[in-house]
This record gives C-alpha cells, sequence and structure tokens, in this order.
C-alpha cells in the first residue's frame, strides 16, 4: 500500500508518513499481552487475597465474613500444614538430589566418544516430555506388589512400594527423577560441552588427578548451569502436585500442593485454602526470583 | 596428544559406553511396557513372570474405543459368527459391546476427551504464539520501561502454582459460567503458555539482525510491513518450535484440567487416571489408551530434539 512512497532517511516523518509509529506499534504489541496476564492471572490473585481474608465456604450460600489475619494465624499455628511443608520439603530434597546425580552422572558419561549420541540423547529425554499424570499412573503397575515388574526385576518378593507408609514418598520421588534427571542431563551436557579442552590438555600436561581436574576444571564451569537446573527443579518439585496425587492416597505423600486442592475443592474451605495459596504463592515467588537472577547471569556470557 | 589414547583410556571408554547404553534400557523400559501392554491380552498384563513374548493383538483399542458390559451369557455360536471381527475380541474378553436401541454401537468417552485435548491444545498454542510473537517483537526491537521488570513479571506468572490460581479462577468461572467448557481450559493455557513463549521467541528475535528490518525501512516499508515480511520468515523455525513447545504443555496439562472440568470439556489426562478405580483395572486398555496418548509427544520430541536445550531453559541457553 505505501511502499510507493519515496522515504526520507529522517524516522520521524517517515512513520509519521505511512503507517503507525513505533511507539503505537509497541504498544499494540505488548500491551494486550501484559493486560491478558493481568486480567488472567493477577485480577484473580487479588481476588482470592481478599477471600483469604474471610471465612467465605464456595459451597453454601452464606456470604462471606471478613476474619482478618485468623485464617493465616490458624495456618502457622496448624502442626498438620507443617507436616505438609516438612513432607513437602523431604520429597523436594530427596527428588532433586536423585535427579542432580543420575542427571548429571549420565551427562558425565555421555561427555565422551559415544557412538549414536545424538539419538541416544533424544530417547533418554523421552520421560520429561512426557505428561507426568497419564505416564506417572502407569508407574501403579510397575509399583504393583503382586505383578509389577519392578519387584521381579529386582527380585524383592512382594515389596510394598506405594502400599507402605514410610516408602510412598520415595517411590514417587523415584518417578519424578526418573521423568527429570534427563532434564538435569541435558542442561549439564550444555555446560560440560562447553568447557575448552585445552584446560583438560593442561591439566594433563601437569599431571594433575582425575578428582582435582573434576572439583577444579569440570565443576566450576558447570556450575552455573548446573545451577539453573537445580533452582528450577526445586520449584517444581515444591510445587510437585499430578505425580503424588495420582500415584498414592498416602497422608506421608500429601505435599502442600495436594492438601491446598483437598481444602479448596474437597472440604471447600474457600478462605482459608486462598489464605494457604498465598502462603505457598510467596515462597515460589521468591525460588522464581532467584531462578531469574541466574537465567540472567547464564545469559550474559 | 589427546588423539593418542592409552589402553587404559580406551577401557573407560568402552565402560562408558556400555554404562550409557544400561541407562538407555532403564529410562525406556516403563515407555516400552506402557506400549508392550497396550497390545496383549487382558490376562497376560499382570503375569509373574512378565509376559515379553506374545502374539500382539489390538483388542485393547477396541475395548478403549467402546463402551462395554459384562457378558451375562456366553453369545450363542451364530451370535459370535454374526459378529464383526472387533466385536468377538469383546466377547473374547468376556465383556460385550454396548449398542444403543437403533443397534448401534455406543463409543467410550476416551475419543472425545482426545478430542477435548486436541481442540484446547491447538487452539490455546495459537493463541500463545501468537500474542507472544508480537509481544517479543516489541521488546526485542523497541526501548520499553521498566523492560527486566517486565519480563519478570511475564515469566512468574508460569511460576504460579496451578493449584493457587485454579482456586480464584474456578470462583470467577462459577460466575460466568466457564467452568466445564472449552474456552474455560483455553483461556487457562493461553495464560500459562504466553510468559513461556514471549521469552523464547524474544530470543528467537534476537537473533535476527536488526539491519534486515532497516534496509526495508529504508526500502519504503512500514514498520508493519518488515514485521510480517521480513521478521516473520526469518523467525519461522523460532516460531514452529515454540508452538510444539506449547502443544505438548497444554497437550499434558493435568492440574488445571482436574479442576475445572469434569464432563463435557475434560480432556484426557484428568480422564485416564480416573479410569483406574479401585480393585484390579484392566490395564491393556488403560494402556492403550496412554500409549494413543503418548505418540503425538514422542513425535514431536523428535522433531523437536535441537531446540529442547533452549526451550527448557526458556531461551537463555543457545546452542
Amino acid at each position: 500500500m505505501a511502499t510507493a512512497v519515496i522515504s526520507t532517511l529522517d524516522p520521524k516523518s517517515r512513520a509519521a508518513a505511512r503507517g503507525m509509529s513505533d511507539i503505537a506499534i509497541r504498544n499494540l504489541f505488548i500491551v494486550p499481552t501484559i493486560l491478558f496476564l493481568i486480567v488472567f492471572n493477577i485480577f484473580p490473585l487479588l481476588y482470592s487475597l481478599g477471600y483469604s481474608f474471610t471465612d467465605f465456604r464456595a459451597s453454601t450460600n452464606a456470604p462471606a465474613n471478613f476474619v482478618g489475619l485468623q485464617n493465616y494465624r490458624e495456618l502457622l499455628n496448624d502442626p498438620y500444614i507443617w507436616n505438609n511443608f516438612v513432607v513437602t520439603a523431604k520429597y523436594v530434597i530427596v527428588s532433586v538430589v536423585g535427579q542432580v546425580i543420575v542427571g548429571f552422572g549420565t551427562a558425565m558419561l555421555l561427555n565422551r566418544d559415544i557412538p549414536f549420541k545424538g539419538l541416544i540423547t533424544t530417547l533418554l529425554l523421552l520421560p520429561m516430555m512426557l505428561s507426568m499424570a497419564v505416564v506417572g499412573l502407569f508407574w501403579k503397575l510397575l509399583y504393583d506388589p503382586s505383578w509389577g515388574v519392578i519387584n521381579w526385576a529386582l527380585g524383592l518378593g512382594k515389596f510394598q512400594w506405594l502400599g507402605d507408609p514410610d516408602m510412598a514418598l520415595y517411590a514417587v520421588a523415584i518417578t519424578d527423577i526418573w521423568m527429570w534427571a534427563p532434564f538435569v542431563m541435558l542442561l549439564s551436557l550444555a555446560g560440560l560441552s562447553a568447557v575448552p579442552k585445552h584446560l583438560y590438555e593442561a591439566a594433563a600436561i601437569d599431571r594433575a588427578g582425575p578428582l582435582y581436574t573434576f572439583f577444579r576444571i569440570t565443576l566450576p564451569l558447570v556450575a552455573p548451569i548446573l545451577m539453573i537446573a537445580i533452582i528450577f527443579r526445586t520449584m517444581e518439585a515444591f510445587k510437585t502436585f499430578d505425580l503424588a496425587y495420582v500415584l498414592s492416597t498416602q497422608p506421608s505423600t500429601e505435599v502442600i500442593s495436594i492438601r491446598l486442592y483437598k481444602m479448596a475443592f474437597q472440604e471447600w474451605q474457600t478462605g482459608r485454602s486462598c489464605a494457604l495459596a498465598y502462603i505457598v504463592l510467596i515462597m515460589v515467588l521468591a525460588i522464581t526470583n532467584i531462578y531469574v537472577k541466574y537465567l540472567n547471569k547464564v545469559k550474559e556470557r | 596428544m589427546a588423539a593418542v589414547q592409552t589402553s587404559g583410556e580406551r577401557a573407560l571408554n568402552r565402560l562408558a559406553i556400555v554404562a550409557v547404553l544400561v541407562i538407555t534400557m532403564i529410562f525406556l523400559a516403563p515407555i516400552y511396557w506402557i506400549v508392550a501392554t497396550s497390545f496383549k491380552p487382558r490376562n497376560l498384563a499382570t503375569t509373574i513372570p512378565p509376559t515379553v513374548v506374545f502374539t500382539p493383538e489390538i483388542s485393547p483399542f477396541v475395548k478403549l474405543m467402546t463402551k462395554r458390559s459384562q457378558l451375562r451369557e456366553q453369545p450363542t455360536p451364530e451370535e459370535y459368527a454374526a459378529a464383526p471381527w472387533w466385536e468377538r475380541m469383546v466377547f473374547d474378553g468376556g465383556e460385550k459391546v454396548v449398542r444403543d436401541g437403533k443397534d448401534q454401537v455406543q463409543w467410550s468417552a476416551y475419543p472425545s476427551r482426545f478430542l477435548n485435548s486436541l481442540i484446547i491444545a491447538v487452539t490455546s498454542t495459537v493463541l500463545a504464539v501468537g500474542m507472544g510473537t508480537f509481544t517479543a517483537y516489541g521488546f526485542s526491537r523497541f526501548k520499553v520501561k521498566g523492560e527486566g521488570d517486565l519480563l519478570f513479571f511475564i515469566l512468574s506468572t508460569r511460576m504460579l502454582p496451578p493449584v493457587v490460581v485454579a482456586i480464584p479462577m474456578f470462583l470467577m468461572y462459577r460466575i460466568v459460567g466457564l467452568t466445564d467448557t472449552h474456552i474455560g481450559l483455553i483461556i487457562l493455557y493461553t495464560a500459562f503458555n504466553l510468559s513461556f513463549s514471549v521469552w523464547l521467541m524474544k530470543g528467537f528475535i534476537d537473533e535476527i539482525p536488526k539491519e534486515y528490518e532497516e534496509a526495508a525501512l529504508v526500502d519504503g516499508y512500514t514498520r508493519m510491513q518488515a514485521f510480517f515480511k521480513i521478521v516473520l520468515p526469518e523467525a519461522a523455525t523460532g516460531i514452529a518450535a515454540t508452538a510444539v513447545f506449547c502443544f505438548i504443555t497444554a497437550w499434558n496439562e493435568y492440574a488445571f484440567a482436574l479442576m475445572m472440568t469434569n464432563r463435557r470439556a475434560q480432556t484426557a489426562p484428568p480422564f485416564i487416571p480416573s479410569q483406574v478405580g479401585s480393585g484390579l483395572p484392566d490395564w491393556t486398555v488403560i494402556a492403550a489408551g496412554t500409549f494413543l496418548f503418548l505418540l503425538p509427544v514422542a513425535f514431536f520430541t523428535f522433531l523437536l530434539r535441537n531446540h529442547l536445550l533452549r526451550g527448557m531453559s526458556f531461551g537463555a541457553i543457545r546452542k
């Protein structure tokens, strides 16, 4: 349409002559997204912040009464809620440590002359792309004490994986490790392959031992990317819901998201659950903040 | 000197290869087991020792797609002979296919849940990638006040735990009548994927040299024309990769779907686990449903293999 207009090199007159100004385009491109996120993420959160100070129950028609900080006070003094946080912390530690050991270990092995490396890496990444709820569900059959392949393969007889309250959390974490160790592997591999080869050659000339090389060369150079993987997985494990909910009904696997879900959608303690949601939200935002700092750090390199 | 390997190093390398193969086999075993179980007759799905060699059959898929009920009495030989091949498979399993008054075969709920997943995932992907590409261009090419804070705000919406967002959204949807609707889930998934799409697309657009558009502007293109005719074609690979990521995320999503839908708009992820009640479920049917559900993702993962790192780090790590 306007292509025929002779262009001048003065940007202001050019913009005025043809089409929209850059500022108008910038706003047109950015503002709808920001508005969309405000309407569908921030506004609901303000809505639930309001409810968190009430005794509202979505299952009844009774009007919500303002109760001030009572919900927050009660939640923070509730030993059961604290126990949910302890369960969550245990889950985060077991599953993230497991993922780092398995993922980083596999990356170390893959960072060599391995035939069909590309194909193997893609195959290893498959579990993390699959739906946690759907594939996680199938682990119920794998863990089954009578017909499970795992007990048969390991010769464990009728070992109770999900049936034993002490074991169930570890069983869920093992499934999580299976799904997400590849994520740590993917990022570690990127870090490992970026370590300059001449550093290893120099270390070899200096007759540095393998341990020295690992702790003084490999680890420090991979650390920033590894940290991204660890923080991200920590955050995801802290929020975990799908796997634990699908695999187990044990109280010993009731992580904080499951407690929140039950409080909101099964017990219909809407006001109280909004308060708990806020406590969880603040913790997640704190981790997000750290995560973004590390993301930007890696980006700058 | 790196090319010369001592025998010790060579042995070490061989050991690493064996270890990698073992690890790969362990990681793929559960997926293999899903696929194998989906082709087994029911009585071979739960055996000890596990059945590895068997004649594959497609009866689990027939059972997955049809509504069935327990056989009260064996079909007469005439009935059995008159039935089509797939109905005989259901008879063989001790069940019969449910028909309505007009003798029409009744479908199970699975195909409709699968279709719901498809509609919701595709629509939300188009919306998220579309809006995300515009916004990413805005951030990439223009000065935006408080850019870092805005980008952090956008990313932080992605990190919110689904349950936290779902509680107020459920209350609001109830007022406007969006619970258990396709639109309701599409909005949630679009919001969830939008931030991811902005971050990833910004990385891709940052890589397109500004000079391309500047040359076009000098040639008399408007900024809009330059965006559509120069930037979009250059960003095609990035858009495709972002779209596949968004699709997979929406396709796999469980928590929102569990809380926001129960029938009409329910997607496959909450539906499949709901089929495992108490008692002994028919794992062959569940495996068949899982297998069909995983197929698109497995295919896309293969297509996406060179972009996985980038997508998984929100565009921070490029290769």
